[in-house]
C-alpha cells in the first residue's frame, strides 16, 4: 500500500494531462480537442449538459473507449489506455455511471473482481475482512457482504462501486455521478471521502449535475459543451456564469425560467399593491 | 462505529447489521433452506426429487434396475457423457453453448481408432492427438466468437456438421474400427474396478476434507472477528455425507464395485469444482457470465476467459469420446451421434447450471448425468424402442429447462439474480 503511495507525484504536480483528445463514433464527434489537467491533491469537477461528452471522456480515461486522437500524459509519462486493465494497473480507478457490477456475484467478489487475493486458492477470509473495513470507512450500510449484488438497493450498489475503486490505492480516481442514487448522509460521506482522498494526494475527477456538491468539493470546475472545452471556473464563480457556460448562452432556458419566475413574483406583488 | 452503546458484547464484523437474519440453529437452517427454494434457488433439489421418482418408477417396473451390478453399469455409462457434460458446464456458466460436443466426441473416438489401430501408433499418442484436436476446435470456436462476434450457437452448430463429416471421412467406407479387446484402454472402459478397500477409504475423504477445511476456515474467521459456521452443523453435514457415500460404496461393492472410469470422472469434477469456486479463473468465469462488460471494466481479459472455456469444453468432449470408444471397444460412425449432445447439455441443466449464464457448478454435471443415465438405463431395461426413449428423454430435457426458466424468474423477483 505504501509502496504505491510513494510513487504518487507530490502535491501540486500534474497527475494527468490531456491535450487535444478527440473521440468519434462514426460521423458523430463526441469529443473534440479536449484539454484537461489534473494535479495531485486536486478535485476537478467536470460539468456539462446531457450529451456534453463527460461520460465519454471518463470512458476514454478508463480504457473502455480509445481516443481517436490526442495525447494522454499520466504522472509525467505519455501513455496509451488501450484496455480497462491497463488503466487500472496505471492507477486510474473509475466509478462508472452504470456502476458495472456483476449482479450474480456477492459484494466481496465484486469488490475484488479481477484483483483477487491469492489467485490459486482465493483467500475469502482476508477479502471479507478487507471488504468490511473498506465499507466501514465509507460508513456504508451494507447488511451482508455475502449476498449477491442483485439483492442490494441502488444506493448500496453505488457504495459498493465506490468502495471498489478505492481498493487498489489508485493515483487518480474518477467518479461519474457518484451521488446520484445516494441519501443525504451517504452523499455527505462521499463528499468527505473525496476530500480525504484529495488530502492523501490523489487526483480526483468528479462528474455531477448537482452544482451544490460540485461547489462543495471542487478546486476547479471544467465545463464541457457539445464535446468541447467551454471554460474553467473556480468554485467562487457565480451560478449564472456556470449555467451560461454549460448551456452556451447568457440567454438560456435556465435564465429565462428564472426571469419568468421573478417577473411572475413582481407581477403578483404588483397586483396586490 | 460505536453508535450502539446498548450492545454490550461487540458483534462480529459481519453481524453488526440488525436487519439480517442469521440462521444459526438447525431449525433456522431448515427454514433458510425452504426460503431459498421458494425464491428460486433450487440447488440440488430437482436432482434429488428426480432420482427418487426414477428409482421408484423403474424398480416397480423392473426390479433389476436397482440391482448392484446394473448400477455399476450405470456408472460406466455416466462417466463417458458426464465428462462431456463437465465441459458443457464451463460454456454454460459464460451464458454460451457448445452444440458440437457430440460430434467432437465422435471425432475423437474415430481419431483414436484410426491413429492407434490403423496407423499403429502407441495408444497414448493417439489419445494425445485426439485431445489436442479437441483443444484446437475449441480454440477455433473462441476465435470465431472473439474476433468475428459469431454467436457460439451458430458456430458450434456449424461445427456439429463439419466435425461429423470429418469423423465419417476418417472412418472411411468400413465405417467402424474395432479396438483390441485386451488393450488397457478397453479394459479401462469395461472391466477395471477399484479394489473394495480403496473405495471404502476414498469414500471417507470428502467428509474428512469437509471437516478439515471447515475447521480451518472457522479458526481463520474467528481470528478475524467474523462469524463462523457452528460446529454442530459442520459435523452433522460431514457425518451425513460420509454415511451416504459409504452406504453407496457398500451397495455397489455387493456387485462388481466402483469402476476406475467413474473415479476418473469424479476426480475431474472435483478439480473443475475447485477451479470454478476457489480460483481467480473461476471467479472471472462467473463474472463474465453475469455481466460481460462489468467484467471487462474490472480488468478481466474477457477474450481469454472465452478461449479457456471453449477449449476446455471441446477437450473434455474429446476425452468423453475416447472414454466411450473404450467402453464400446470400437470407433464407429454412430459414436457421438443421437442423444449424446443433448444428454450432456441436459445433465448440466438438470443439475442446476443455468442456460442463462452466471450460475452453475461442476457437481451439477455429476448429479445431472446420473439422472439422465438412470432414465436411459431404465428405459433400456424395459426394452423400449429408441423412438420412445428419444421422446421421453426429450420431455425430461424440456422439463429441466422449464424448471430453470421458472427458477430464474423467481430469483429475479426475489432479488437473488
Amino acid at each position: 500500500m505504501t509502496a504505491t503511495l510513494q510513487n504518487i507525484p507530490a502535491k501540486g504536480e500534474s497527475v494527468l494531462r490531456l491535450s487535444g483528445i478527440s473521440k468519434n463514433f462514426g460521423a458523430v464527434s463526441a469529443l473534440t480537442d479536449i484539454d484537461l489537467d489534473v494535479k495531485a491533491g486536486e478535485v476537478v469537477a467536470l460539468v456539462g449538459d446531457n450529451g456534453a461528452g463527460k461520460s465519454t471522456l471518463v470512458k476514454v480515461l478508463a480504457g473502455v473507449h480509445q481516443a481517436s486522437s490526442g495525447t494522454i500524459e499520466f504522472c509525467g509519462e505519455q501513455v496509451t489506455l488501450d484496455s480497462p486493465a491497463k488503466a487500472l494497473d496505471l492507477g486510474i480507478a473509475t466509478v462508472f455511471q452504470d456502476l458495472a457490477l456483476c449482479e450474480n456475484l456477492d459484494v466481496v467478489a465484486n469488490l475484488f473482481l479481477g484483483h483477487e487475493m491469492s489467485p490459486w486458492a482465493l483467500d475469502e477470509v482476508a477479502m471479507e475482512v478487507r471488504a468490511w473495513t473498506l465499507l466501514r470507512e465509507l460508513a456504508a450500510r451494507i447488511p451482508s457482504v455475502r449476498e449477491p449484488i442483485a439483492s442490494l438497493s441502488g444506493g448500496q450498489r453505488q457504495t459498493v462501486a465506490i468502495a471498489r475503486s478505492l481498493l487498489l490505492n489508485p493515483r487518480l480516481i474518477m467518479l461519474d455521478e457518484p451521488t446520484a442514487a445516494l441519501g443525504v448522509a451517504q452523499t455527505a460521506e462521499v463528499l468527505n471521502l473525496i476530500e480525504r482522498v484529495r488530502d492523501r494526494g490523489l487526483g480526483v475527477i468528479i462528474i455531477s449535475h448537482n452544482m451544490e456538491d460540485v461547489r462543495a468539493v471542487a478546486d476547479r470546475i471544467v465545463v464541457l459543451r457539445l464535446g468541447r472545452n467551454n471554460g474553467i471556473f473556480t468554485p467562487d464563480s457565480s451560478s449564472q456564469e456556470l449555467v451560461s457556460a454549460i448551456t452556451g448562452a447568457t440567454d438560456n432556458s435556465v435564465s429565462r425560467r428564472a426571469d419568468r419566475k421573478s417577473g411572475h413574483v413582481q407581477e403578483s406583488t404588483g397586483g396586490t399593491a | 462505529m460505536s453508535q450502539n452503546p446498548s450492545n454490550k458484547s461487540m458483534p462480529t464484523l459481519d453481524r453488526s447489521d440488525e436487519r439480517v437474519r442469521h440462521d444459526d440453529s438447525l431449525s433456522a437452517m431448515a427454514k433458510g433452506f425452504i426460503d431459498r427454494v421458494r425464491s428460486g434457488d433450487l440447488g440440488m433439489l430437482p436432482v434429488a426429487v428426480g432420482l427418487v421418482v426414477i428409482s421408484i418408477v423403474f424398480s416397480a417396473l423392473n426390479p433389476i434396475f436397482l440391482a448392484p451390478n446394473n448400477l455399476v453399469n450405470l456408472l460406466f455409462d455416466c462417466a463417458t457423457v458426464g465428462v462431456i457434460s463437465l465441459g458443457i458446464v464451463c460454456v454454460l456458466v459464460l451464458g454460451e453453448i457448445d452444440l458440437s460436443v457430440g460430434s467432437m466426441s465422435g471425432l475423437a473416438s474415430a481419431l483414436v481408432g484410426v491413429i492407434w489401430v490403423n496407423m499403429g501408433w502407441p495408444v497414448a499418442g493417439a489419445i494425445i492427438v485426439a485431445l489436442v484436436v479437441g483443444a484446437g476446435v475449441g480454440m477455433l470456436y473462441a476465435m470465431l466468437y472473439n474476433r468475428l462476434g459469431m454467436p457460439s450457437f451458430v458456430a458450434t452448430l456449424a461445427g456439429l456438421l463439419a466435425l461429423l463429416g470429418l469423423q465419417l471421412y476418417l472412418l472411411g467406407p468400413t465405417g467402424s474400427i474395432n479396438l483390441p479387446y485386451a488393450s488397457p484402454l478397453v479394459r479401462f472402459g469395461q472391466i477395471l474396478i477399484m479394489p473394495d478397500w480403496l473405495s471404502y477409504t476414498l469414500a471417507l475423504v470428502p467428509g474428512l476434507v469437509m471437516i478439515g477445511r471447515g475447521l480451518r476456515t472457522r479458526t481463520q474467521r474467528l481470528a478475524a472477528n467474523l462469524s463462523a459456521q457452528p460446529m454442530r452443523a459442520l459435523i452433522l453435514k460431514a457425518v451425513v455425507l460420509t454415511v451416504v457415500l459409504e452406504a453407496a460404496v457398500f451397495y455397489l461393492n455387493l456387485g462388481r464395485g466402483i469402476p476406475w472410469m467413474f473415479a476418473l470422472f469424479i476426480a475431474l469434477a472435483v478439480i473443475l469444482n475447485y477451479a470454478l469456486t476457489r480460483t481467480k479463473w473461476g471467479r472471472s468465469m462467473f463474472a463474465v457470465g453475469g455481466n460481460k462488460e462489468a467484467a471487462r471494466r474490472s480488468g478481466i481479459n474477457v477474450r481469454r476467459i472465452y478461449m479457456s472455456a471453449f477449449m476446455l469444453c471441446s477437450t473434455l468432449a474429446a476425452l468423453g469420446g475416447i472414454l466411450s470408444a473404450s467402453r464400446l471397444a470400437s470407433s464407429s460412425q454412430q459414436a457421438g451421434t443421437g442423444d449424446v449432445n443433448l444428454n450432456a447439455i441436459a445433465a448440466a441443466v438438470i443439475g442446476g447450471t443455468s442456460l442463462f449464464g452466471g450460475r452453475g457448478s461442476a457437481y451439477s454435471a455429476l448429479l445431472g448425468i446420473i439422472v439422465i443415465q438412470a432414465i436411459s438405463n431404465g428405459l433400456t431395461l424395459l426394452n423400449l424402442s429408441s423412438s420412445l426413449r428419444y421422446m421421453i428423454t426429450g420431455g425430461v430435457l424440456a422439463i429441466a429447462v422449464i424448471v430453470d426458466s421458472l427458477a430464474r424468474r423467481s430469483r429475479v423477483s426475489h432479488g437473488r439474480a
